[in-house]
């Protein structure tokens, strides 16, 4: 096995491109798991950490773009994108320890497309963009589009991902991310839910977008949910309208964590939840 | 050995206290050595390989292919053993399969190689030819007289005929009559209760290190909770005399009964006596889940009845247990002790010991306890409440005391159950306000404790400090409880001995460290060994004195002239006759050796607050508190974190902690993010009361506490969740989806 650390997004491409069994290595949370538990068994293993911007978040047209090394703990520390995207930064939050926030990635959370993943949905929601680098040079792709099912992307040979760019936070909008698990943490999303709700001046909802996470083979975007709180107050009947479609647009199965009833039930629960607190946000509570 | 002078309470100087363990420094930066920590030169890894089948015919075994990998020095399968002795035949089958592998994760073959991965290469090189055979994980289907059966001519005479042949025995306790008292009662409840098999969780995983050299002598290097145990069976197994086989046990990263038997041992031994090399095996966690012991799963049927003013007139419960592929299930301690806390005319219980397609149950602490009281104190609750009755009150009105003929045959000596009830009773926590979706639930819990085969020799070193020497693991600080007695007893302070776990050459037979046994086995040995050593010194000093041994005492870690008619003479204090014994007769030492009998039976109540979500079924636990007696708790820290710990494995199996088989009996949840014991976020502290009501059978009057914590949870928790939540649960885990669907359908 081989480890390489490029300085340059041009090394690593260079650096991965033809070589099979190859793997990137950001935070590594999801790959040294892997590697320790002889489910792979890579050939060469390419840090991306010392490449210049991988580890850093940077203002860029009134968004922020996040490199693709940049770990949660270190979202949780810049004041500029909890003030602006507090849902996916609360998402990227709550992946494994606190030793683990350390290292784990966003970049990294999507790469490795695990349904349950935490901060998709709140990426997902956020509209959030992957810059993606490869053999036939840079492209950009929505972060819905990435996950193609259990363990699968849609990165090519030779691709990997080198930032995640969160667009402009809009005027009266705010976004919150929920999960259910059994326990209170160090644990997997049974279901997972985030929600960007943008308000117009008499506090309606004037856009919204849900996502779930961990009751389908990618995560869903839920536009039934969207166009039935469009031009409404968030009231009783909103949520209740909310909640129904997200239990309807979940495909969830029976597992070890949890039945499709239950996964469907939790995901119009959460849905109401987590709509109320990004409201919350859109209306200026920074709580 | 008796309480000592039971009509006055003794003033302690040392025993009370709360010093610093002695192994504290070790263990917290990192120097302790545990199983895994060892190395020898030229050591081999050994591997396992594991049966992907929950139940399969062996037909034949390759390991010519990985026996010629470079790297590999041994391959070893269950024909380098031969024929065994009857008593560790079964541990044998385990250890590696024979004929048949009766269940997912069932060792099959081993190498030793020079490095892991050509150890994990060399399994993969192993081939196996299996034929699949049908197969049943669950207690009830396990009975069913077409269910499939693992092993012919196993059942003992006890089981009817015509019943499956996985059904092992069946045990009976009890007196009265049933039928009688039923129809004193104004209700009479009957329910079925189901718990999951759960896991003992300890943190470090089963590890050893094993050498054998060409004159047939063995050296094991091992965690365990009891190396003489190991050393015993691993001689059975590979025919070796037990003095030829020298154990010694590493620190240990928790055991809760789960390391009182043998898994890799006999393995690692053969390994290096094939291949002439140390060898260490170490297991992983999927290995610690798939194939050491959980305890049993249950299915437990109870029929109560009960007068309106919540007098109990009958109680019965017939337990099946599954124990996995071989007899042995907790189910007779299940049975012996559920009814244990009352004192009832009528009372019966009825075991069944089934065997499934499973890893074998190990021992997890007060094995087979908790699950008959989960289903009895459900019962009991669910009459109180239906009579509008205090649960605390019905419970102190049928409890047991002093005199009470327990429900498993012996009459009671001094016990503390209605002191664990009037401690709850008037406790703070009892009248605290619940607020919405909230409910508090309160059970008993009993159990046995135990003595057993004891060895230690305490020595007093020429400058006058003092090493005292025991035979077991120390896995809930008991170097520091054994160190609290010895300086107690000589008078000297606590940091004047070095308790010292010793290796199987340096003492006599020791019982494995379980049934709650050490703190009162060793203890009263410790204290037996410090009085020999005190007459001895006590001798000397009358030695130098001239002057008849029994005219001097000792006190305050002296010896003294007893009275004004022994003479008068300045103390000797321990250093002064340590410094003087090679002119008075040599080296000072007390030593005791003991089978320990009398150890106190302990009991507990807990109370517990939850709060259930009832849109997701999810509980919080708010508040807990245990109430227990310890007897006389000789360090009350180590004393309180039994309790804890008790109380928050209990909470485990009682929210989420569950052994997950999927339709091909394959394990789905062989690790820790599918096994879900609590983390710290999910606990509230868990507060304690400590009650002292001295055991007869101590000089001290200490109980066991570690296992009577586990007892009472999952009743409790039941309880207060079907309190908070509106619907009985019945069914242990009581996970978000159970806990959902039961309101939902309830609602």
């Amino acid at each position: 096995m081989r480890y390489e650390a490029p300085r340059s997004v041009e090394e690593a491409v260079t650096a991965l491109a033809g070589q099979t069994g190859a793997h990137v290595l950001a935070g590594g949370t999801d790959l040294l798991v892997k590697l320790r538990s002889e489910m792979i068994a890579p050939e060469l293993i390419v840090d991306i950490k010392r490449i210049a911007g991988m580890r850093e978040i940077t203002a860029e047209e009134g968004g922020w773009r996040i490199g693709a090394a940049v770990s949660g703990a270190e979202m949780g520390e810049h004041e500029g994108l909890c003030a602006d995207w507090p849902g996916v930064v609360e998402a990227a939050e709550l992946i494994g320890s606190t030793q683990v926030q350390g290292r784990a990635t966003i970049a990294g959370n999507l790469c490795n497309a695990s349904p349950a993943a935490d901060s998709v949905p709140a990426m997902v929601a956020a509209s959030a963009v992957a810059r993606i680098a490869g053999p036939e040079g840079t492209r950009d792709l929505a972060v819905i589009d990435v996950p193609q099912g259990p363990g699968k992307t849609a990165l090519g040979p030779g691709e990997f991902i080198t930032s995640i760019f969160l667009p402009p936070r809009g005027a009266r909008s705010g976004d919150a991310y929920l999960r259910f698990i059994p326990r209170t943490e160090m644990d997997i999303a049974v279901v997972g839910c985030g929600i960007s709700l943008s308000l117009d001046e008499a506090g309606r909802i004037s856009g919204a977008r849900v996502a779930l996470g961990a009751v389908g083979p990618k995560v869903i975007l839920v536009e039934a949910a969207a166009e039935a709180l469009k031009h409404r107050a968030l009231d009783a009947g909103a949520l209740d309208d909310l909640a129904t479609a997200c239990a309807r647009a979940a495909t969830p199965i029976d597992d070890k964590r949890g039945t499709a009833e239950f996964r469907r039930h939790v995901a119009g629960v959460l849905a109401r939840r987590v709509a109320v607190i990004a409201e919350a946000r859109a209306k200026g509570d920074t709580a | 050995m008796a309480l000592d002078d039971s009509k006055k309470t003794r003033e302690f100087k040392v025993v009370g206290t709360r010093p610093d363990r002695p192994d504290g420094i070790d263990k917290v930066t990192g120097r302790a050595r545990f199983g895994a920590d060892m190395v020898a030169p030229g050591m081999l890894t050994g591997r396992v390989l594991r049966s992907p089948h929950a139940h399969a015919r062996i037909l034949r075994i390759d390991t010519s292919r990985a026996e010629a990998l470079p790297g590999v020095k041994a391959v070893v399968t269950r024909a380098d053993f031969g024929a065994v002795p009857a008593h560790v035949a079964d541990i044998m089958e385990n250890c590696l399969a024979g004929e048949k592998a009766l269940y997912d994760g069932h060792a099959i073959a081993a190498v030793a190689a020079v490095s892991a991965s050509v150890a994990r290469q060399a399994l993969r090189l192993i081939e196996v030819d299996y034929e699949v055979l049908p197969h049943v994980t669950d207690v009830d289907e396990a009975m069913k007289p077409d269910a499939p059966v693992l092993h012919e001519g196993r059942q003992q005479e006890t089981v009817p005929p015509g019943m499956s042949g996985n059904v092992i025995s069946r045990c009976e306790f009890g007196h009265g009559d049933i039928e009688a008292g039923l129809k004193q009662a104004d209700r009479v409840i009957e329910r079925t209760y189901r718990t999951a098999a759960t896991h003992q969780g300890y943190i470090e995983p089963h590890a050893c290190l094993a050498t054998m050299t060409a004159d047939g002598q063995g050296e094991l290097w091992v965690c365990t909770q009891g190396h003489y145990m190991v050393r015993n069976t691993c001689a059975a197994i590979l025919g070796m005399d037990q003095g030829r086989l020298r154990v010694t046990a590493s620190e240990i990263g928790g055991g809760f009964g789960g390391k009182t038997t043998v898994f890799l041992e006999p393995v690692a031994l053969m390994l290096a006596r094939k291949s002439g090399r140390p060898v260490r095996m170490v297991m992983s966690r999927s290995e610690v889940l798939r194939a050491t012991g959980p305890t049993a799963s249950t299915s437990i049927d109870v029929r109560i009845g009960m007068t309106k003013e919540g007098r109990i007139t009958a109680g019965f419960a017939e337990l099946r247990f599954q124990g996995g592929a071989w007899p042995g299930s907790p189910v007779g301690m299940g049975a012996m002790s559920g009814f244990a806390p009352y004192d009832l005319e009528n009372v019966k219980t009825v075991g069944w010991d089934v065997v499934t397609n499973r890893p074998k149950a190990a021992a997890y602490r007060a094995p087979g306890a908790p699950m008959a009281a989960f289903a009895i104190e459900s019962a009991i609750d669910e009459l109180a409440h239906g009579f509008g009755l205090d649960p605390l009150e019905v419970r102190l009105m049928n409890g047991a005391d002093e005199g009470t003929k327990s429900s498993y045959g012996p009459t009671y000596p001094a016990i503390g159950l209605k002191a664990t009830l009037e401690a709850a009773k008037s406790h703070p926590h009892w009248t605290a306000p619940l607020g919405k979706n909230q409910g508090r639930g309160v059970a008993c819990g009993f159990w046995f404790n135990f003595g057993g085969d004891t060895s230690v020799s305490l020595s007093v070193t020429p400058d006058g400090t003092v090493t005292l020497t025991e035979g077991n693991p120390d896995i809930g600080g008991s170097r520091a409880a054994m160190t609290m007695m010895a300086a107690e007893e000589l008078g000297i302070p606590y940091d004047q001995v070095r308790t010292v776990i010793a290796d199987t050459g340096a003492l006599g037979q020791n019982e494995v460290t379980h049934g709650s046994r050490v703190t009162f086995s060793v203890g009263l040995a410790t204290i037996a060994a410090a009085r020999a050593a005190k007459a001895e010194m006590c001798r000397r000093a009358a030695r130098v004195w001239g002057i008849d041994p029994d005219a001097v005492e000792w006190e305050d870690g002296a010896a003294r002239p007893a009275g004004p008619n022994a003479g008068k003479f300045p103390p000797m204090t321990i250093r002064d006759i340590a410094a003087i014994a090679p002119k008075t007769g040599g080296p000072i030492s007390g030593h005791h050796e003991v089978m320990a009998e009398g150890a106190g039976v302990s009991f507990a109540t807990h109370m517990v607050d939850v709060e259930v979500d009832p849109e997701t079924g999810a509980t919080k636990i708010l508040r807990y508190t245990v109430f227990q007696d310890a007897g006389k708790a000789v360090h009350p820290s180590y004393v309180e974190g039994q309790f804890q710990g008790g109380a928050v494995q209990g909470i485990g199996w009682a929210l989420n902690e569950e052994y997950i088989y999927g339709e091909d009996g394959i394990l789905q949840n062989a690790g820790f993010l599918d096994y879900r014991i609590p983390v710290a976020s999910d606990l509230p502290m868990i507060d304690t009361v400590i009650l002292e009501i001295p055991n007869p059978g101590h000089p001290y009057g200490v109980r066991g506490v570690g296992e009577t914590s586990i007892v009472p949870p999952l009743a409790a928790i039941a309880n207060a969740v079907s309190a908070a939540a509106g619907v009985r649960m019945t069914q242990l885990p009581m996970s978000p989806p159970r806990v959902l669907a039961a309101i939902q359908a309830g609602g």
